[in-house]
């Protein structure tokens, strides 16, 4: 009997193509995506070293940071980014790249559209110019979030000179409670870990929590990973990663599909793996869980107070001081009843279809709150058809909400999808960092869909358990 | 192969803060772009205003410092090489630092610029020394693995292959790569999912 394997191990041991000098691995990589960007300047690189694209049918593009979701009418309004736009395509066009772009029909969040493409499967090694490329992992991939000299070589050759993480399994045992998430599954995660505590980890995420929950749950637990310092997350594929790819555009077919079903389950890990290290969390005690700060790691139970200053420990009471002055709580003030001003269903995090079935069902039970500004953006074309096809949309219409196209809108502040000087933002995005929706002064509160539409109807933060 | 990093010199400037995000230090409005000419002036412009003036970057002191001294977790947050690229421009050459996140750390090295880390009292002595008097020159020697200042010599770390990958000037990894030659398209053959399964 060999030794048992993580599929980290198996995974990265079957993708090295050599070890390098300086003690580096060279891996190659299977699927790489790419954006508007993080690629301009790769493709520039690529030209000035003479290099074509090495592997061009590994490689995928689209468009999401700075396409607008009111009108995404060419040239678009903003000139910057319509000349993005017409770089990516002029680059997918020169180098040989299948690029999905609005008029495809499968345009989208690049983490939102790999998965239901089929482009992303078990046993793969994925790459792309954005950190929430962790996303991925959710089918058993090991996906790697890059810099743009990274774009440049992957682009070059199909490979990434890495240093080889540790793993830490993290166990999620028991079950979730009533209106608890994967996004409070993972928040939960981050603030126990610290967003720093997984530097130099890939996260195997596992236990009877993970197991229970459905792809696109796990895509939204793999994709926060590195906001707890995690480049890599992932987890075992077993029978429901097998059966969400069955049938999907990029997926084998017939025979081929058996073939590639054995592969995948062979890539999970072996009983008995070794994992560096250990944790261990118990799905009962999550909460619905907010954040309050600046860090996703600066989070609460949803009936929780902040922690006065004296229960602070020393070496973090400078950025507790400050996450309290920027967002303007003080110490022990809870955090259930804070007004907000906006509220944003979407991102890679929870804009899938199964996010938008859980903010409708919220959204049925009332009306956008007086002077709320509230925004429902599908992750990809493909999901707001789907989401029209069920009615969703006219539920969200009739409520009160804006029902957006595709793109990754307020999650990031690159398109006209913004929060104005100090608004608070109930958000199902994965970053609360200062400035990161747009307004410089702006204030991101991160929950799950269904505790964002909850807040959106009370005017406040509201715990979603009452609402349900 | 890439230039030789083997010592960056230069007077320092102290930005205290924990978990410094790459929003913070180029704010995503200023990645609409197709090239990174031009950004330098574009660092920490959110955190800059709000501070009027009282931010280290505008701190007259530390004017044309090449090494920017940090704290824990720097650079967390996006993958986005724009951070370190605007950095790079505005003038730093190399960064000390508590900690460095992942990305950000490789990023920097995907441009000749060292990250290293010191411990806890020897940042805050560095810190200290270099915001009493700004004119001394910081020197971060990656051969010796040392930061030396006015407070004397102090042992940094830095991890071993990036070490050896500036000292040798074989940072720029695509260069590196590609002298795998054949291998790549080995190992492509080797994975059933490159070739669809065999369908
Ligand atoms: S939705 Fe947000 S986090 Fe996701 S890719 Fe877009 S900007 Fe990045």
């Amino acid at each position: 009997m060999p030794a048992p394997k993580s599929l980290f191990t198996k995974v990265w041991d079957a993708h090295t193509v050599r070890e390098l000098p300086d003690g580096q691995t060279q891996l190659f990589i299977g699927l790489h995506l790419i954006h508007e960007v993080t690629s301009p300047q790769a493709f520039a690189q690529l030209r000035e070293m003479g290099l074509r694209v090495r592997f061009p049918q590994q490689t995928f593009a689209t468009v999401d940071h700075i396409i607008p979701t009111d009108s995404q009418r060419r040239p678009l309004a903003d000139s910057l980014a319509e000349e993005m736009l017409q770089h990516l395509e002029r680059n997918c066009a020169d180098f040989g790249i299948k690029l999905f772009d609005v008029p495809s029909g499968k345009q989208g969040i690049v983490h939102v559209i790999g998965p239901e493409l089929g482009l992303t499967q078990p046993g793969m090694t994925v790459a792309c110019g954005d950190s929430h490329t962790s996303t991925h992992g959710a089918f058993g991939a090991i996906a790697f979030g890059i810099g743009t000299s990274q774009v440049r070589d992957v682009l070059a050759t199909q490979c990434l000179a890495l240093n080889r993480p540790k793993v830490r399994r993290i166990e999620v045992s028991g079950k979730l409670a009533g209106g608890v998430y994967a996004k409070d599954v993972i928040l939960h995660v981050i603030r126990r870990l610290g967003v720093n505590g997984g530097v130099g980890f890939a996260y195997e995420y596992g236990g009877a929590v993970i197991d229970a929950m459905s792809m696109e749950e796990r895509l939204t637990v793999c994709n926060m990973s590195i906001e707890g310092g995690a480049r890599v997350g992932y987890v075992n594929p077993d029978e429901i990663a097998v059966d969400y790819l069955r049938g999907r555009e990029f997926v084998a077919k017939g025979a081929a599909f058996d073939r590639a079903a054995a592969y995948w389950r062979s890539t999970a890990s072996d009983a008995g793996a070794h994992y560096d290290e250990r944790v261990e969390l118990a799905g009962r005690e999550i909460p619905p869980t907010v954040t309050w700060g600046i860090n996703p790691g600066q989070a609460l139970g949803v009936d929780e107070a902040l922690p006065h200053m004296s229960q602070v420990p020393d070496a973090d009471r400078a950025g507790f001081a400050e996450a309290c002055e920027f967002m303007g709580f003080a110490p022990g003030q809870h955090i259930a009843g804070t007004k907000i001003d906006v509220a944003f269903v979407g991102s890679c995090t929870n804009g899938r279809i199964s996010d938008l079935r859980e903010a409708a069902r919220v959204a049925r039970r009332g009306k956008v709150a007086p002077g709320v500004r509230a925004l429902i953006v599908p992750g990809s074309q493909q999901v707001a058809k789907q989401a029209e096809a069920e009615g969703l949309h006219e539920i969200f219409r009739s409520a009160g909400f804006q029902w957006r196209e595709a793109g990754c809108s307020m999650c990031l502040a690159m398109n006209p999808d913004k929060l104005q000087g100090r608004e608070i933002c109930a958000s199902s995005s994965n970053r609360n960092f200062k400035g990161r929706q747009g307004s410089p002064t702006g204030r991101t509160l991160l929950m799950s869909p269904a505790m964002v539409v909850a807040a959106a109807l009370a005017g406040k933060v509201v715990d979603v358990r009452e609402v349900l | 192969m890439a230039a030789i990093v083997e010592r960056v010199q230069g007077t320092g400037c102290v930005l205290r803060g924990d978990d410094i995000d790459t929003d913070r230090i180029i704010p995503a409005r200023y990645l609409r772009c197709v090239t990174f000419d031009g950004i330098g002036q574009y660092s920490f412009e959110d955190d800059r205003k709000q501070a009027k003036g009282n931010h280290a970057l505008d701190d007259k002191r530390f004017a044309g410092a090449g090494i920017l001294i940090v704290g824990r977790n720097f650079g967390c947050g996006s993958s986005r090489e724009h951070a370190p690229q605007a950095l790079m421009r505005f003038g730093f050459n190399a960064f000390i630092g508590a900690s460095f996140a992942e990305i950000f750390a490789g990023n920097c090295t995907a441009l000749g610029l060292p990250c290293v880390t010191l411990g806890e009292r020897d940042l805050a002595a560095l810190m200290d020394g270099v915001e009493l008097d700004p004119t001394q020159q910081v020197v971060v020697d990656l051969a010796a693995r040392t930061v030396t200042s006015r407070a004397g010599s102090m042992p940094a770390t830095i991890r071993d292959g990036t070490r050896k990958a500036l000292l040798e000037g074989s940072w720029n990894a695509a260069v590196v790569l590609i002298e795998a030659g054949d291998a790549i398209e080995r190992t492509a053959r080797s994975l059933p999912y490159v070739s669809g399964f065999g369908a």
